[in-house]
């Protein structure tokens, strides 16, 4: 299923999110159950599973990662069920230390100094990161898509990472 | 989802937790990653003029079932050659610590590590 097509908007990874929202809402009028009551068995089934498509496809268009993810996959690069491990020696040392810069919150001194400063660090990177998976998808070549996939797979750990940072410092201020 | 006794028992009492010389000659560093869930694993040995596994160390940042696949990795390892070392397979890992299926990509992790580590190994003393 091409998501893209689903909400007539051009396949590229900068989406008009509020023109998302805008069609989104349209479609799911358009096969609100509501509208089948009275038509066939095989009719209101599809239209369930139209339903179905819009809510999903407006999940993965919404957020970058899962949009550059649908992205790849129509252009043939799948990553989202791939289990190979990463093994980028520099960037994963760099995630260790991060690691470890989260890990000291809890006893340090001053602990919303180092949550200021790790949030930071991952705001910073991330950016970086989102510019150059926009830059890569724009290209639209294979290699530039395998890059791609190659960026994808470092924000997830940005994004966990936040999500880390976001539990400590809620545990830190209780 | 419960984790069986030998994963909490190895994510309670982690063997193993440290950090080598990652400069020394006779060290071998692994670092892997899964994007999925985010997981970081480090593996270190160190090797002794026999070519024997002497020490053992890793920092996993993961869940349960990562912890206890790099900490029972590193208790194997010790004792064996690098090419003993290298035959272990994440289906060994796996059935040790009876992951289930959702948690298989966890002995994955540290089988690439240890794999890793001993291409580090290998690559300083030149192959």
């Amino acid at each position: 299923m091409n998501y893209f097509q689903l909400f007539q908007l051009p396949a590229q990874f900068d989406v008009d999110l509020t023109e998302l929202g805008t069609r989104y809402l349209a479609l799911q009028k358009q096969f609100h159950p509501d509208n089948f009551a009275s038509a066939s068995e095989r009719d209101r089934l599809l239209a369930v599973q139209q339903a179905a498509n819009i809510n999903d496809g407006y999940h993965s268009l919404k957020q970058p990662l899962l949009r550059a993810e649908h992205l790849l996959a129509l252009r043939g690069v799948k990553i989202s069920a791939e289990q190979r491990s990463f093994t980028d020696t520099a960037f994963l040392i760099q995630q260790m230390e991060l690691r470890e810069l989260l890990g000291e919150i809890p006893h340090a001194a001053d602990p919303d100094a180092l949550i200021d400063d790790a949030e930071r660090q991952i705001r910073v990177q991330k950016k970086q990161l989102l510019a150059s998976l926009s830059a890569a998808l724009g290209s639209n070549t294979h290699e530039h898509d395998l890059a791609a996939a190659d960026i994808i797979r470092k924000l997830k750990f940005f994004f966990k990472l936040e999500q880390e940072l976001e539990f400590i410092a809620q545990q830190t201020q209780d | 989802m419960s984790y069986s006794e030998k994963v909490i028992d190895h994510y309670e009492n982690p063997r193993n937790v440290g950090v080598l010389d990652t400069k020394a000659a006779n060290v071998g560093t692994g670092m892997v990653g899964a994007p999925a869930c985010g997981d970081v694993m480090r593996l270190q040995i160190q090797v002794n003029e026999q070519g024997i596994i002497e020490d053992a160390k890793f920092k996993t940042y993961g869940c349960g079932s990562a912890i206890a696949s790099s900490s029972l990795v590193t208790e194997w390892v010790k004792g064996k050659s690098l090419d003993e070392a290298a035959q272990i397979k994440n289906t060994d890992i796996a059935q040790e610590l009876a992951l289930p299926p959702v948690k298989i990509h966890c002995s994955i992790l540290a089988e690439d590590a240890i794999k890793a580590a001993i291409a580090d190994y290998k690559q300083r003393h030149g192959g």
